[in-house]
């Protein structure tokens, strides 16, 4: 259903839109043809672009630092070794000044996060229309190229951290250490249900937080690139480049702060109060 | 913005590359770096000690230096005073040589002289007999005017 001549609010519907496939009570196993059939299927669909991107981009990571590992020696480094080091030497920066303990698992997740991010934030530089025009040339017509401006995508991530949080915090203090810490403080054994609510509020806005906020800031920018590609061609520059300017900061800070708050939450599960 | 299966896709992909940076990423890159800390460190280490060995091996020169210097002084002076030494012992010598050879010259000239004036006063004698005779025409009796000859011959 490829747009002739769309109207401004259907063409930035069409450009949040992704590439959905999934289970529709009428048509069945298929592609949706639109945002409302989309959201017919419910639970049951997967977004094709955002998964085909964010797995690209991960394996465009690994494959570059697996290359600097392959390349990785004590003498003088030289080329990719150079910029691999760079990052690995950055992150474990972070990781030592925030987190005390001793884990092999928390610096690659922490690479793995900011390099992932970034590369995904990345696609946000690309030129709104350009991949969804060329795919809508070869018959693709949703496709969405920045798969952090999916919930879905920030959401799996945060809840993969979540997950750790909670593994960490019973292999670190037990059941019962991480259970009283959800229902014996801060007032007591005698606010045990108040407590609860206190401290699961908290733990739950973990994941919650860390998604929206990268979703939200790359969703707002995407959708800004969005509006300024619907104002006149010559008008155009004068708006997107700063914006795109402004943007590269954005990019690099979300992935960094998505990286430092896992560090931070991670080290905080470690941690008895 | 609808949720769905992506999440758990999102999910498996996120833990699938973290596992792969944890096992093939991380531990090459943060041993490389280990490893090149303490080559630095090793390279640092040595480069002191090396200017520490500089440093020994300078006062050891200047020490040496100062000793052969003081060795040539010392020589030279004893050379000095060898050739000084020498120089003399030839001129006293020589200087012995020439009072002996004018001794003797001395001598044998006073001797030449004695006898070239006796062998004159006795050719004078000879001479003024010779002159009397002729001059008086006859044979001077040579034993009367012996003594009158003498006399003569003293004189001159």
């Amino acid at each position: 259903m490829a747009l002739q001549n769309p109207t401004p609010s259907e063409y930035i519907q069409h450009h949040l839109t992704n590439l959905t496939y999934g289970f529709h009570p009428e048509n069945g196993w298929s592609f949706a043809h639109g945002a409302k059939e989309a959201s017919e299927m419910g639970f049951m669909a997967i977004h094709v672009d955002t998964m085909a991107w964010s797995i690209g981009l991960g394996i465009l990571f690994c494959w570059l630092f697996r290359a600097g590992a392959k390349a990785a020696h004590a003498g003088v480094p030289t080329g990719i070794l150079n910029f691999v080091e760079l990052m690995v030497e950055f992150v474990d920066k972070s990781v030592k000044e925030t987190f005390h303990g001793k884990s092999a698992l928390i610096a690659p997740l922490a690479l793995t996060i900011c390099c992932w991010i970034f590369l995904m934030n990345l696609m946000d530089l690309v030129p709104v229309d350009l991949v969804p025009y060329l795919f809508m040339v070869a018959g693709v017509d949703y496709m969405k190229i920045v798969p952090t401006t999916d919930v879905n995508a920030t959401l799996g991530m945060s809840i993969g951290v979540f997950l750790l949080i909670i593994f960490y915090s019973i292999k670190i203090k037990g059941v019962s250490g991480f259970v009283g810490e959800l229902t014996l403080q801060p007032f007591g054994k005698w606010m045990i249900p108040f407590n609860f609510l206190l401290e699961g509020v908290g733990l739950i806005a973990k994941p919650i937080s860390l998604a929206l906020r990268l979703f939200g800031n790359l969703y707002a920018g995407e959708l800004i690139f969005i509006l300024i590609a619907l104002l006149p061609f010559y008008l155009q520059w004068f708006l997107s480049v700063p914006w795109a300017i402004f943007h590269i900061l954005v990019i690099v800070l979300q992935a960094f702060i998505f990286m430092m708050l896992t560090i931070v939450y991670l080290s905080m599960a470690h941690e008895h109060h | 913005m609808n949720l769905n299966l992506t999440l758990i896709g999102q999910l498996i992909a996120f833990t699938i590359f973290v596992i792969f940076c944890m096992k093939y990423v991380w531990p090459p890159i943060s041993g490389a770096l280990a490893d090149r800390q303490k080559k630095i460190a090793e390279g640092l280490d040595a480069a002191d000690k090396a200017a520490r060995d500089l440093e020994t091996a300078k006062s050891q020169i200047e020490d040496e230096l100062k000793q052969a210097r003081s060795q040539v002084t010392e020589l030279l002076e004893q050379a000095n005073k060898r050739s000084s030494q020498i120089v003399e012992e030839a001129q006293d010598k020589a200087r012995a040589e020439v009072e002996k050879i004018m001794a003797s010259a001395q001598a044998q000239i006073a001797q030449d002289a004695a006898q070239a004036r006796e062998a004159l006063r006795a050719d004078v004698a000879q001479l003024a007999v010779v002159g009397a005779e002729r001059v008086l025409g006859a044979s001077v009796d040579q034993a009367a005017h012996k003594k009158l000859l003498a006399e003569l011959a003293n004189e001159l």
